[in-house]
């Protein structure tokens, strides 16, 4: 199976290499947001799809990346990488923090306590003006040195947006690998087995409170990278970025692709910011439209995208066997 | 800052705040308590109700008696949507994941809110003070408005009104079974369907009565959806999610938080108040006065 | 091996374990028979760590465990199966086995490598041993009821337990089907060397191969010994047997 997935993956990945030079400044643009936020969706899987955990406040740590990396770098004038690697670390400290408390509840519970840490990120953010420039944010973060990128024949004649865009879209796909080796890790198979029986899990020698706690962290690391990363594309950094409709946001692009698959958040994601760019461009009542998909998708197609998608291969397999 | 009428005022205040939220919050834990569905919508149904209840007043004349019809009538409404969608749409979610029916909840308020940005537009609206509340008390050198009062006291008339429902009546009786066990109660014989319809339907009222009621308060403007859905969560969540009296003290507690969180700095108030919800959900996950689910 | 030294829990104004002691010795095969609602599950639960108990101890070759957390008591070498079917559904029978070998080895904390990889040898030993070799690659939900208690043993066996702890593990099943459980089980225990505590309804099968048979009641043990004397004694005949005869 993986013989077949992996050359499919290496083609995309070329194909969005080279979106700056067939493509127009428009589809860099929107390749940089998909990108970015499929970080962020894969992320979250990691603890929903993985491990069973449904976060209501994943926002929380994008945000905290966001804000990590844009005081170092805009404030302090620290270099991007400096910034890019704080993001991570402090996102996954609180990650740590509030996770100790968020995994001794169950279910619904859980879910509260993630919100509510999140609202208070968020409330934080909002009014700490001094820190993080309260209400009006921090636009202008400064984009990172690229100028090194001249070097390169080839992508010298590139915009800043443009350079950018590639150096996200590294960034992104050393994450993506990361995320994938822990998927598919003996770690990653503690999760599933958390995730399917979290009783009979502990009753196998794992502690279960750790192993979610440590898929809360990691979760969190690799949102605050993608916010890092949103936070310099989107030209600023915002108090929203940690409101409580942003972790719906990428909790709709999840379930959008298929909580059951790898790859499934980053399908959601393009799916929906694709949408999104097409029909905001005729109607401005985008919500009833993300409303009726949810439902449909609720309804009809939980699996996904890519449920759907495998779903119906299966079914094209079996009538070819009979 | 701190003078006695400064400070009696700022509880007024709170108090007024505490009881329109224990009127919309109260639904959001019935609904709950029963039907174990954190329904997100609420706060689209308190929007409804408010749009409704102007709309009636636009209809059938300002500054006459018709308020009172227009804020029934909008609450009626209100409760039949809630029905029509509970048992066309949600009852075919109970039997998955929780996730899917708070994403379904979520959904509804995404088209309910276009919905009523389509029929009504996006500018503020609003809705005169019928006759006979206008006007206020003076107490201790502060104006209490007429209609704070009355939503002071309607509040708590509603709190023991549902108490006593829920004690003395048969329908009472199955109300408590159902939160306590579900499958039990149809195992029995009871007909479960009519009473998770009747559920929503009786909290989607209180959370439409709620919006009608607050016209002449607050403004109607696009968001107050989600304004008014998480300040309801935080009010469930510190008094515990089912409980009535829990919703009651939770709603008492969060209005004096936003009243006086002003006195400690601008914008303590909403730290204070998902600091709260926090604390209960760390120290004791069911809130102050719920009891622990199955 | 294992000492469970006057054991109390109380749920509200309901005993459930009212003060049980019992001793398992090294490769002994010891059950507890009793009517349901007697404490057994009960019982079992406050040995692995499931429940905490209000009064007593538990103790493993001398050493407390009491109150211990269930991934410790695992740990130690206690395994344990459920009354009801506590798998992995969505699994298949091989991945369930494998991942309990892999907790078991301590490689459940590696976050490179490749899980599918790992102990597939060793796996395959088990399931074979257990007889569910052809059905390594099934999703385990799809199996039958038999099939998902073999699974159940296996995940237990995958610990490496030195002491066997069975919730039941002929319940539902038809007397054929019994039959091979119980012979599988002892094969098992003998090959290993494990202690066996377990608790049944099918008195032939504890007649049939227990050692030391505790009789519960109301969360008490009311007779204690080899099958011969138990069988024998006037409280048990009185208030369980008594209906059997």
């Amino acid at each position: 199976m993986n013989a077949r997935r992996l050359p499919w993956v290496l083609i995309v990945f070329l194909l969005l290499v080279w979106i700056p030079w067939f493509g127009s400044r428009y589809y860099t643009f929107l390749a940089t947001d998909i990108v970015i936020l499929a970080l962020f969706a894969t992320s979250l899987n990691l603890l929903i799809g993985s491990t069973g955990l449904v976060s209501f406040g994943h926002a929380a740590y994008f945000g905290i990346g966001a804000y990590a990396c844009a005081i170092l770098t805009k404030t302090h004038g620290l270099p991007f990488i400096v910034g890019l690697a704080a993001a991570p670390v402090l996102a996954g400290a609180f990650a740590a923090f509030f996770g100790f408390f968020c995994v001794r509840l169950t279910r619904i519970y859980f879910a509260m306590l993630t919100l509510a840490f999140a609202q208070i990120v968020w409330a934080v953010c909002l009014k700490w003006n001094a820190m993080t420039g309260g209400e009006q944010g921090m636009p202008s973060v400064p984009y990172p040195n690229m100028d090194w990128m001249n070097a390169l024949p080839f992508l010298a004649g590139l915009r800043v947006g443009e350079k950018y865009y590639l150096v996200a879209l590294v960034v992104v796909a050393v994450c993506f690998a990361l995320l994938r080796m822990i998927v598919y890790s003996p770690f990653g198979r503690m999760l599933t087995v958390i995730r399917e029986n979290p009783e009979r899990a502990g009753f196998i020698g794992i502690n279960v409170r750790r192993y979610e706690l440590a898929a809360f962290v990691l979760a969190g690391a690799f949102a605050g990278v993608a916010g890092a990363l949103f936070g310099i594309f989107n030209r600023g950094v915002f108090p929203d970025f940690a409101y409580w409709s942003k972790s719906a946001e990428v909790l709709i692009m999840t379930l959008l692709g298929g909580m059951g698959s790898f790859w499934g958040p980053a399908v959601g994601t393009a799916a929906l910011l694709w949408l999104h760019q097409q029909i905001t461009a005729y109607t401005q009542f985008w919500p009833f439209i993300l409303g009726t998909i949810l439902i449909i998708l609720l309804f009809a197609f939980p699996g996904g995208i890519v449920g759907a998608i495998d779903a119906g291969l299966t079914r094209l397999r079996r009538r070819r066997r009979a | 800052m701190t003078e006695p009428t400064f400070l009696f005022g700022q509880f007024v205040s709170g108090l007024t705040t505490a009881m329109f939220l224990f009127l919309i919050a109260s639904g959001l834990s019935l609904i709950f308590g029963v039907l174990r569905v954190l329904n997100f919508a609420h706060g689209s149904f308190y929007m409804l109700g408010a749009y409704v209840a102007w709309q009636m007043v636009q209809w059938l004349g300002p500054r006459t008696e018709s308020f009172w019809l227009a804020v029934l009538v909008a609450a009626l409404a209100v409760a039949l949507l809630g029905a029509v969608i509970e048992r066309l749409l949600l009852r075919h979610l109970y039997r998955r994941e929780e996730l899917y029916q708070l994403l379904f909840t979520y959904a509804v308020v995404l088209v309910l809110g276009d919905l009523a940005k389509f029929t009504w537009g996006t500018q503020q609206l609003s809705v005169p003070r019928p006759p006979s509340l206008e006007g206020a008390l003076h107490l201790f050198g502060v104006q209490i408005p007429y209609y704070s009062l009355f939503i002071m006291v309607l509040g708590p008339l509603i709190a023991v009104a549902f108490s006593l429902v829920l004690s003395r009546t048969s329908a009472g009786r199955m109300i408590r079974a159902a939160a306590l066990d579900r499958e039990m109660l149809s195992a029995l014989g009871a007909n479960t369907n009519w009473l998770y319809a009747g559920m929503f339907a009786v909290g989607s009222f209180l959370a439409g009565l709620g919006g009608a009621l607050v016209t002449p308060v607050r403004a109607i403007v696009p968001g107050m959806d989600v304004e008014i859905i998480v300040e309801a969560f935080i009010v469930v969540v510190i008094g515990g999610l089912g409980s009535l009296w829990g919703t009651f003290l939770g709603a008492l507690i969060f209005g004096q938080v936003l009243a006086f969180g002003i006195l400690v700095f601008p914008g303590f108030s909403i730290f204070a108040a998902f600091a709260l919800m926090a604390a209960v959900l760390i120290l004791r996950p069911w809130g102050l006065l719920g009891k622990p689910l199955k | 091996m294992l000492e469970v030294r006057d054991l109390r829990k109380s749920f509200g104004g309901f005993t459930a374990v009212g003060g049980v002691s019992i001793k398992v010795a090294p490769r002994q095969i010891a059950a507890i028979i009793g009517p349901n609602g007697a404490g057994k599950s009960t019982l079992f639960n406050l040995v692995t760590g499931h429940l905490r108990p209000d009064e007593g101890a538990v103790m493993l070759d001398g050493r407390a465990i009491t109150g211990a957390a269930p991934h410790d008591i695992v740990r130690m070498g206690i395994g344990r199966s459920f009354q009801r079917i506590n798998i992995f559904p969505k699994l298949t029978v091989f991945q369930n086995v494998q991942a309990a070998i892999i907790a078991h080895k301590g490689f459940g904390k590696r976050l490179w490598g490749r899980s599918v990889d790992l102990f597939r040898d060793e796996t395959t030993a088990l399931l074979e041993s257990i007889g569910l070799g052809p059905h390594a690659g099934e999703t385990s939900a799809e199996l039958s009821y038999g099939a998902q208690k073999q699974i159940e043993l296996g995940i237990a066996l995958a610990s490496e337990p030195r002491l066997l702890l069975l919730d039941e593990p002929t319940a539902g099943m038809s007397a054929s089907e019994t039959r091979d459980a119980i012979a599988l089980i002892e094969r098992i225990v003998a090959e290993r060397g494990l202690s066996l505590l377990f608790t049944e309804h099918d008195m032939e099968v504890v007649f049939q191969i227990a050692q030391r048979i505790g009789v519960l009641h109301q969360g008490k043990l009311i007779a204690e010994g080899p099958p011969d004397e138990v069988r024998r004694d006037a409280d048990v005949r009185r208030i369980y047997l008594g209906e059997h005869a």
